[in-house]
Order: C-alpha cells, then sequence, then structure tokens
C-alpha cells in the first residue's frame, strides 16, 4: 500500500519438500505493512510450513524469502529476530518461567552475548506487559496459566521483540470462543504486519484486512475477505457447502455451513 | 489514565525488585564462594591422620607463597600430596557435572539429562578404559584422549538413536539409558578380559567413580577444561535460555540452533571426558544439583550457571568425604554416595514439579 518497492516481508515462489512430498509448490505473498493477513485453507495445505519458512526458521527449497528487499538467506539471524515475531499455536515447556521471564526471552535478539538487561530492555517488557494487559500477571508462573492467557504472554514476548512483521500459527486453536475473539482484537490492533494462519473463515473474515487461501501446497486466492471468502471457494477448497452472507461486521461475509460435502471433495482430483 | 497509572506503578516496582536481585546474587554468590572456600578447608582435615584448618592454611601458604614450612614431611605430604588435590578434584568434578548436566537439560529440554544418564559418561569410560587395559594407540594416546573419542561416540550414538525413534524429548533419555548400559557392559567386558585382578577391581572406578589417588595433573587438566566450558557455557547463556520454548521458537529468536547445539554438545562432552578419565563416571550430580540451583536462582542461565557449579563443587566436596571416611579404612565409590543421596532428592525435584508436566 505503501507503494515502495519490496518493502516488508515477501515470499516470492517459495518451494518446500518434506519427505519427497512437495509442500509448498511456487506461493508467493507480500503482506501490506501494517495490515492484519489471513492465511486460510485446510489441514495439511502448507500454511504452517509458509510460516516457518517466512520466519527463516525453515529455508526454502526454491524461491526466496525478503525483508525489505533482501533475502533472508543473507540477513543474519539476529537481525531477522529483531524485525520478525512469531507465536506458535501451542508453547510448551517444562522449565520453570514467571510471565515476566517468558516475556524477557523476546529481548534476547536485541542483546549481545555476555551482557545484562539494558533500560531499553525493560522498558521495552514493560511495554510489552501494558499493551497485552498482562501488567499485574507478570510474577505469576507460566505452568498457573490457562491456554488463553498462555497465548497472551507468547504475544507480549513476541512484542518485545519489537518486531514490524508478527507471524502467528492458529493461535487461537486451543481456545475458547471468548479469548478467540479477545487475542484477535489485540492482533488486528497492534501497530504490525500480522500473518494468521486461521481455521475460522468467520473470525477471519471479521479481523483480517486481506486474507490468503492456500490448498495442497499453492496459494490459491488472495484479497479482501469480501472478495475471496464465497462459497463457491469453501465449495472447492474445502470441499463443503455453505451459505455465505453479507452479515458479518461492516458488511464482512458470514459463512454458515451446511450438512453433506460438495460432489467434488479435495483429494480426489 | 488507568494506562499511565500501571505504568507509574510498574517502573515504581521494577527499580527496588532489580535493587534486592543484585543484593540477593551478591549474597548469593559470595555465600557460595565463601561456603565452598571453608568445606574444601574442613573437608581436608578430615581423615584418620589427625590435621587442623591452620595446619592446611600453613600447608597451602609454604606451597605457594614464601611461607615456612611448619609440619612435618610426612603430615606436610598428607595434606598437600593426598587430601588436598583429591579435595579440590572433588569440587572441579561437582562443578563441571553440574554445568554440563545444566547444559545438557536446557539443550535438549528434558529435566532428566546428564553425562551419566545419557551414556557420556559411560562412553568416556570404555574410551579410557580401552587405552588403558588394550593399551590401544601404544601409548602415543592419552588417558583422556580415549575418553573424549568414547564420550563422542556414546552421544552421537544417543542422537542418532533418539532422532531414528523419533526425536522428541523423552526419547533422548531413552537412547540414552540404552547408551548407558551398553558402554558400561562394554567397560566391564574390556577389563574383564584382561583378567588381572588388580584391573578387575578397577572396574568399580570406571563404573561408579572414585576420587581415590588423583594427583595434582588431574586437578590442573580438570579446572582447565573447566573454566573454558563455563567460559563457553556463559557466552551461550542468552542463547540457552532461548531453548525454553524448544528449538523452533529458539531459531524464530534468532538462535543458530544446530551450530549451537554442536558447540555446546561438544564442549560438554569434552568436559564429560576430562573429569571421567579422571575420576571415573560419577552419577547424578549432574541430574540434581541443576535443579537445585535452579530453585535459587530461577531458570535464566547467566544466573543459574555459575551458582549451579558453586553449588555442584560444594555437593561433590562433602559426599567425596563421606566416601572416603564412612567405612574408614576401606573406600566407597563416590558414585555410591551421590547416587543414595541423588535419588531421593531427585523424586522430590520430580515431585514438586509434577503439575508442570
Amino acid at each position: 500500500m505503501t507503494g515502495s518497492e519490496g518493502a516488508g516481508l515477501r515470499a516470492e515462489r517459495v518451494t518446500r519438500e518434506a519427505g519427497g512430498r512437495i509442500v509448498l509448490d511456487g506461493v508467493s505473498i507480500a503482506p501490506p505493512p501494517g495490515a492484519t493477513v489471513g492465511l486460510l485453507g485446510p489441514n495439511g495445505s502448507g500454511k504452517s510450513t509458509l510460516l516457518r519458512v517466512m520466519a527463516g526458521v525453515l529455508t526454502p527449497g526454491a524461491g526466496v524469502v525478503t525483508l525489505d528487499g533482501r533475502s533472508l538467506a543473507d540477513t543474519g539471524r539476529r537481525t531477522v529476530a529483531r524485525r520478525v515475531a512469531v507465536v506458535d499455536q501451542h508453547a510448551v515447556t517444562q522449565v520453570e518461567l514467571s510471565v515476566l521471564d517468558v516475556i524477557r526471552l523476546g529481548r534476547i535478539p536485541h542483546r549481545r552475548a555476555w551482557s545484562a538487561p539494558g533500560p531499553e530492555d525493560e522498558t521495552a517488557v514493560r511495554e510489552a506487559l501494558e499493551r497485552t494487559g498482562l501488567a499485574d500477571r507478570a510474577g505469576q508462573s507460566w505452568h498457573t496459566l490457562s491456554g488463553g492467557e498462555r497465548q497472551r504472554v507468547q504475544i507480549a514476548r513476541a512484542l518485545a521483540q519489537q518486531p514490524r512483521e508478527l507471524l502467528l500459527d492458529e493461535p487461537t486453536n486451543h481456545l475458547d470462543i471468548q479469548h478467540q475473539l479477545e487475542l484477535l482484537s489485540l492482533v488486528a490492533a497492534l501497530p504490525v504486519t500480522a500473518v494468521i494462519a486461521l481455521h475460522d473463515l468467520n473470525l477471519a473474515s471479521m479481523f483480517c484486512d486481506r486474507v490468503t487461501v492456500m490448498r495442497e501446497g499453492r496459494a490459491v486466492a488472495a484479497g479482501t475477505p469480501t472478495e475471496v471468502i464465497t462459497e463457491e471457494l469453501i465449495a472447492e477448497v474445502y470441499g463443503v457447502r455453505a451459505v455465505v452472507t453479507p452479515d458479518g461486521p461492516d458488511g464482512r461475509p458470514s459463512v454458515r455451513f451446511l450438512p453433506g460435502s460438495t460432489a467434488r471433495a479435495p483429494g480426489t482430483g | 489514565m488507568t494506562v499511565t497509572e500501571t505504568a507509574v506503578d510498574t517502573s515504581r516496582e521494577t527499580a527496588p525488585a532489580t535493587g534486592a536481585r543484585v543484593l540477593r546474587d551478591g549474597l548469593l554468590w559470595g555465600g557460595g564462594v565463601a561456603l565452598l572456600l571453608v568445606s574444601v578447608a574442613v573437608a581436608v582435615t578430615i581423615g584418620p591422620a589427625r590435621i587442623s584448618v591452620p595446619d592446611v592454611w600453613a600447608t597451602v601458604a609454604s606451597h605457594l607463597g614464601p611461607g615456612e614450612a611448619r609440619l612435618s614431611p610426612i603430615r606436610d605430604g598428607i595434606i598437600w600430596n593426598l587430601r588436598m588435590p583429591r579435595t579440590l578434584l572433588a569440587a572441579v568434578c561437582g562443578a563441571g557435572l553440574a554445568v554440563c548436566g545444566t547444559v545438557m537439560q536446557s539443550l535438549l529440554r528434558n529435566p532428566l539429562a546428564d553425562p551419566f544418564v545419557l551414556g557420556v559418561s559411560s562412553g568416556a569410560s570404555t574410551g579410557a578404559v580401552v587405552v588403558v587395559v588394550l593399551g590401544v594407540g601404544g601409548g602415543t594416546v592419552s588417558i583422556s584422549t580415549g575418553a573424549f573419542v568414547g564420550a563422542l561416540c556414546s552421544f552421537a550414538l544417543v542422537l542418532l538413536l533418539s532422532h531414528t525413534l523419533g526425536g522428541s524429548t523423552d526419547r533422548v533419555v531413552l537412547a540414552g539409558v540404552a547408551a548407558m548400559q551398553l558402554f558400561s557392559a562394554l567397560t566391564s567386558f574390556v577389563v574383564m578380559t584382561a583378567a588381572d585382578a588388580e584391573q578387575t577391581r578397577g572396574v568399580l572406578f570406571w563404573l561408579l567413580g572414585s576420587l581415590s589417588g588423583v594427583g595434582w595433573t588431574d586437578v590442573w587438566m580438570c579446572s582447565a577444561v573447566l573454566a573454558v566450558t563455563l567460559l563457553i557455557c556463559l557466552g551461550h547463556a542468552r542463547t540457552l535460555d532461548a531453548f525454553a520454548f524448544g528449538q523452533d521458537a529458539a531459531a524464530a529468536l534468532g538462535v543458530h540452533v544446530g551450530r549451537t547445539r554442536i558447540v555446546l554438545l561438544c564442549t560438554t562432552a569434552l568436559l564429560t571426558a576430562a573429569l571421567v578419565s579422571s575420576a571415573g563416571a560419577i552419577g547424578f550430580v549432574g541430574l540434581v544439583l541443576p535443579h537445585a540451583a535452579r530453585a535459587l536462582t530461577g531458570s535464566g542461565h547467566r544466573r543459574l550457571l555459575p551458582v549451579t557449579a558453586l553449588a555442584g563443587a560444594v555437593f561433590l566436596v562433602w559426599v567425596d568425604t563421606l566416601a572416603r571416611t564412612v567405612l574408614d579404612p576401606q573406600e566407597v565409590p563416590v558414585g555410591v554416595f551421590t547416587a543414595l543421596i541423588g535419588v531421593p532428592a531427585f523424586v522430590l525435584v520430580l515431585y514438586r514439579t509434577r503439575r508442570s508436566t
């Protein structure tokens, strides 16, 4: 939207194989700076792998991921981590950590070896605590938190990285509906470019500025929720029947599923 | 309005909190170092020959500085050539094993990881025994080199096995247990084939660990390796913290996961090999002490690693003192006592952290 060439984090025709199977097949995605982009598609369509490739955790077999026009492969891991933060669907640890300890992990890419945390680290941690409404939970143990609280802490940790790009892999998967809504409105309000893999089409429609739909490792549709989330697309990608009406907030599409599958189920082709 | 109020509150809270933290760290550190010095001095006085703490100071002074030797040569020999190197090596071994355990537990994300459980100590034993008993290398290969090769072999086997078995964190320990059994059996077999009564008794030394008969060379060699390892691990303290939520999370925090693992696992294998070639495979120190130290400092490695090292050093100094005095004049391998104390302590640790699984 800014029009500057190659700004932000982009994937260009990235390919990735795992165990002889093509997981990503030439996917391109260029989230507009500041936008919240939903990544939709059935299980195994390559959403998680795309996010991991964009985070630089996995390297693409072919194609390139660029950060401000520069290939991730040519950018130091720490430099990437200072720009791009990742929140996984289910963070697990056996280490005894407080909420504050977890959020402080986000300062690791900003600190040098041997150094103690400095004042700018403490400021970033405090801002992350406040923005996620966790200021009064700082001392609480990670292991006593509910699923929704844990995800909120992970988002706070990601914010402490002070990223401009935030990648979230099904962050609402293990949450009840109240916490799903809470978490997504928090993410949508953040001043970052967010790419979120999501299962729920209605949530994607409600909170995302743009959505990209994936199927069998390919990006098959991209655009605003109104452009993309249609009865035809749902039938084609998910193989289920649905009624889509413009009843969502601001006239966004609202999806109601119908029993039974469409004639053409995915995977038969 | 509420937001600014919270902002002021937290900033007020964190300032004294960091002050208190610095004070607490100072106390922990100073207390730890003092405790270690006193432990070493007192442990040296304990034994069949009656020696006092001032005797110990006088001997140390006469050997390190211009102080006059005031004790008979025999008593001086007992202090300087027998008890002193033994006690110091106990401290170095305790510190080293505890540091190895901490690093392995963090890197492999398993609270059960330690050089003994993962079979690294057993591998080092086998390597050392192959050099000592079978004479492999014809005198050109030192015991420590043999131990290092053995340690690396067993580590590689464990990582390979756990990878083939599915790569999850509990598989690492299962693979380690298998490797430990395999290498212990190999060590016993190699020692038994030599069929010399003296060497057969040595099998206990390699399998259970013992600090009897160590000299200053062992102390210098192990201290040097420990110092280097500690420096490398402290340099990676931040990186080790990043592994709390797994290797992908660490990678997303800017860590070179593969490189870090290789550097740190090889460093800990080297330290384990040095310790095992001097003192045999002492178990449970690396398993239990990191958990005790975490209870004192929390899980941040910059503060955890030095405290773990101090705790391990003090612990093994006293356990070895127990091992050489309790059945006097007979000696019990120190590994017997580390296990007798370590296992209940470990059950306690697991019990306290049971909710977090």
